[in-house]
């Protein structure tokens, strides 16, 4: 069994195989952390420090057990990004509850089993960081994103909430809302769509995987330990 | 098969480690040492890290992914998380169903 030297830090970022996910997984690579990525399909990313699962998130046995595989690997888990999340635009009278479901499934039960298992994990070392992914489509309460947003919003109390109840074991939750980047999830939506969002932003701009990778830095820095339950949105939603 | 005296063998481990990170209000290594409620020496996050020390502990004995505050566990009349010994008949009839 290999067990890690204590210095270095290991991050796990779930839906690591493409988008924001993929962009996070090699910044970290960068930065000298253990990095491990998890999702439903292998992946191109190869390193002598990162390790991939493939699993499906919402299934809590394959998830418990990835887990278990980090503890006795590792020993340690010292951040998590949840970052994988499914979206889902169309008029709430042309929405099915199979997709309902599946939003919900992915964007709110599997981030909240992450959540419970990482700071499981976590609390052997009373430290450890916790990142969410949210959105602006909160925010801004959009047409068309009911269940998107609203899974999102849900995504947002949990992280106040488990901030709370996790602070105990000096375990920080916090959340950012990306304005829209460039990625596969965003692929389908007009572009006129896109450009009304931005218009909505504070600065007028796409979202960069920099943008993004700064704030997440900025949660999960050491000296950031007395900054939890709170959502930042980029670009000034 | 795991037996109750196994089973009690894990809880009295985890309380150890614990008591290791105690200066005071060690914890009482009995059958009948509350873990809730007033007479308890044990706050609600010494609770959730017993339980989980216990369901880690568990998993590397006995090779065994159990949930210990499990839907059941939780919504049973008389708690199984009052003393050591309800603790201890609850996880022995619970895992060896």
């Amino acid at each position: 069994m290999m067990i890690l030297p204590i210095s270095k830090k290991v991050i796990l970022i779930t839906g690591s195989s493409r988008g924001i996910g993929r962009a996070m997984a090699e910044h970290f690579l960068q930065q000298d952390y253990q990095v491990l990525g998890c999702s439903r399909s292998p992946t191109s990313l190869s390193s002598d420090n990162y390790q991939h699962f493939c699993l499906d998130i919402s299934d809590e046995a394959a998830v418990k057990k990835m887990f278990s595989t980090i503890r006795k690997q590792f020993g340690r888990l010292d951040v998590l990004i949840n970052n994988a999340g499914i979206a889902a635009m169309n008029h709430a009278l042309l929405t099915p509850m199979s997709t309902v479901k599946n939003v919900y499934q992915t964007n709110v039960f599997s981030a909240f089993l992450f959540c419970r298992e990482a700071a499981k994990l976590m609390r052997k070392h009373q430290s450890g960081r916790i990142v969410n992914l949210s959105t602006v489509a909160v925010a801004y309460d959009l047409e068309g994103e009911a269940i998107y947003a609203s899974s999102k919003a849900a995504v947002e109390s949990l992280t106040k909430i488990l901030a709370k109840e996790f602070a105990d074991f000096n375990v920080t939750v916090n959340a950012l809302g990306p304005t829209p980047v460039e990625t596969a999830l965003i692929k389908n939506v007009p572009a006129e769509k896109i450009k009304q969002l931005i218009d909505r932003q504070s600065i007028k701009r796409l979202g960069t995987f920099a943008d993004i990778n700064h704030l997440v830095e900025f949660f999960i820095d050491e000296k950031s330990d007395f900054i939890t339950g709170q959502v930042v949105y980029l670009g000034g939603a | 098969m795991i037996t109750e005296q196994q089973i009690t063998d894990v809880i009295y481990s985890v309380i150890d480690q614990m008591n290791e990170l105690r200066d005071q209000n060690l914890i009482d290594k009995g059958l009948q040492t509350p873990l809730i409620g007033q007479r308890s020496q044990l706050d609600s996050v010494d609770l959730v890290n017993l339980l989980l020390g216990v369901e880690e502990q568990l998993e590397d004995e006995f090779d065994i992914s159990f949930v210990v505050a499990n839907e059941k566990a939780l919504s049973l009349k008389n708690s199984p998380f009052r003393t050591v010994k309800t603790l201890t008949d609850y996880l022995t009839d619970s895992i060896n169903q």
